[in-house]
């Protein structure tokens, strides 16, 4: 359980272009965070993905993560979205 | 694990069908306040608010942030004012500074209502009680945050008609006060039978006397993502209808369980009840009139209504339940006209009448809110109208309550502004016969019998 909370969902949602994913795992590379799981689909031209992270070794608070995510996703032209799993586990798992 | 047909449902709830946490309310108790000085008093209040509150709209922005959901409000509600006041407030203007102090208390701790100038005289007013309904006017119009409610009956005491015929005058004084204020001070008085005490919603908020001395009550929303869901059951039987509800609702309501969690560890205040209402807005598609067109009706208010809104409330409350291990306050759909584009529209066209929302009242979680009514309505009509939906409540063992608003210089068939989530409303007829002589009575209605169920 201890694990689970350090586990981060991130999202990437936005226009298909080269780099994407390369860009996304060397922030994480660079800061510590180990990608557990990734998963991607193409819904109607749009490039979908989704990463699970463990964040407990990271070198930067979850805040920091989040935004400096963001600022990546605009500087690429895609959404990038950090959240904690358990809005997913509770909603979804009994 | 996770997968990501589940991230884009959630995202996609909260992203296009304004899934959000309507709100984060603290509940106070200000009963270790209580001093005879007024000044003292005044100063107490102000501190412990300042004192206890001081976190609670950073941790709901900091959980909003790490979840990407939205959490609307972040509120207070206090122990009924006019308990705390009683030793020491003398007139109705020393029950004005409390509201004042409040008011300065909300702004400084950054909430945007804080709920609780409130007394509960379902039985009978104290000396106090009836100075504290006398300043409501005064008070909603002197401050921008304070919220103020009356519990004017029970199921256990019947009603109180002298305070129900007190509360049409307060009522129609509190619009005329306000009437250049931005927000009418009407929107932000609630009349209540069957009042809860952990009620987290606005304005009908305070902190009961049975609860602890800080508590965290959370109040989750969704309508959008209902109306969305039931999209996909068009034409299906009431079972497949009301299984889709049920599940729907126990998706919303665990985000708010979880919120409720989160918010009461990092504020080390206990959780009290996750109130699992659908609690609309004035956005488009954010509406329970929506839903019930979704259901299958042409607009809110078609025969049929009452039905269709039992059944959701029902399977709203079904799915809700398991979601969440404590489920309190009004729990249900609420039915507020202006702040529902769908119920506007229902409204504006004829659809939708005071006499069939008032039908819509017995079966859905609240009452008569946020309805508005010409301005030269007599006060004895008033009362009038919150006695029969007061019985509703009292004879249905159920929480009812009315949130209406005179509004002065208005006429059936012009429209009002209330701003933000309080939204617009047209102002809907009321009936025009008199019941001057039954609210003239005085006196109380005897609590119903509990037996001969018919």
């Amino acid at each position: 359980m201890e694990n689970a909370k350090n586990k981060t969902i991130i999202t990437v949602l936005g226009k298909d272009t080269v780099g994407i994913i390369a860009k996304v795992c060397t922030y994480l590379s660079e800061h510590g965070i180990n990608v557990l799981d990734i998963s991607q689909t193409i819904v109607s031209g749009y490039f979908n993905m989704m990463m699970i992270v463990d964040m407990s070794k990271s070198s930067v608070p979850f805040a920091q993560c989040a935004e400096d995510l963001n600022r990546i996703g605009e500087e690429i032209g895609v959404a990038i979205k950090c959240q904690k799993e358990e809005i997913f586990e509770k909603m979804h798992r009994i | 694990m996770i997968n990501i047909w589940e991230v884009n449902e959630t995202n996609q709830m909260i992203e296009q069908e304004n899934l959000d946490v309507r709100t984060i309310t603290l509940g106070i108790s200000l009963m270790d306040c209580i001093d005879s000085d007024l000044d003292k008093l005044n100063e107490n209040i102000y501190n412990k608010i300042t004192t206890v509150a001081k976190d609670l709209v950073k941790t709901g922005q900091e959980i909003e942030n790490e979840y990407c959901i939205p959490i609307v409000n972040k509120r207070i509600s206090v122990t009924p004012i006019a308990l705390v006041g009683s030793a020491a407030c003398k007139t109705s203007e020393d029950f004005v500074t409390i509201a004042k102090t409040l008011d300065r208390a909300a702004k400084a701790v950054g909430v945007n209502f804080l709920g609780g100038y409130s007394a509960l005289v379902s039985k009978g007013m104290t000396t106090q009680d009836e100075l504290l309904i006398r300043s409501i006017p005064e008070a909603l119009a002197q401050t921008e945050f304070v919220c103020s409610s009356v519990n004017v009956g029970s199921t256990k005491t019947g009603i109180n008609m002298d305070a129900v015929k007190l509360l049409g005058e307060v009522i129609n004084e509190t619009a005329l006060v306000s009437a250049d204020q931005a927000v009418n001070g009407c929107a932000k008085l609630v009349v209540f039978c069957n009042a809860p005490d952990d009620n987290p919603f606005m304005a009908g908020a305070f902190h009961g006397v049975t609860e602890a001395d800080a508590i965290i009550n959370v109040g989750v929303s969704g309508p959008g993502v209902m109306r969305k869901t039931l999209e996909s059951v068009r034409g299906e039987n009431f079972e497949v209808l009301c299984e889709t509800i049920k599940k729907t609702a126990f998706k919303i309501t665990r985000v708010g369980q979880l919120v409720a969690q989160e918010a009461s560890r990092r504020l080390g205040i206990p959780f009290g009840i996750i109130d699992l209402s659908l609690a609309p807005t004035p956005a488009i598609g954010d509406s329970v009139a929506d839903i019930l067109e979704e259901i299958g009706l042409e607009y809110a208010g078609a025969p049929g209504t009452t039905a269709a809104l039992a059944l959701l409330n029902d399977q709203v409350k079904k799915g809700g339940v398991m979601a969440s291990s404590y489920v309190g306050g009004l729990s249900g759909a609420f039915i507020p006209v202006s702040e529902d584009q769908g119920m506007i529209k229902a409204a504006e066209i004829g659809a939708l009448t005071l006499e069939k929302l008032e039908a819509m009242t017995c079966v859905c979680s609240v009452g008569l809110d946020m309805i508005a009514i010409p301005g030269d309505t007599k006060s004895t009509t008033i009362s009038g109208i919150i006695a029969d939906e007061m019985a509703i409540g009292m004879v249905n063992q159920k929480t009812t309550a009315v949130r209406i608003i005179p509004c002065p210089g208005k006429k059936v068939g012009d429209t009002v502004e209330f701003g933000g989530l309080l939204g617009y409303a047209p102002i809907m007829p009321v009936n025009p016969y008199s019941c001057d002589a039954f609210i003239n009575r005085g006196g109380r209605i005897p609590a119903p019998i509990h037996s001969f169920k018919n």
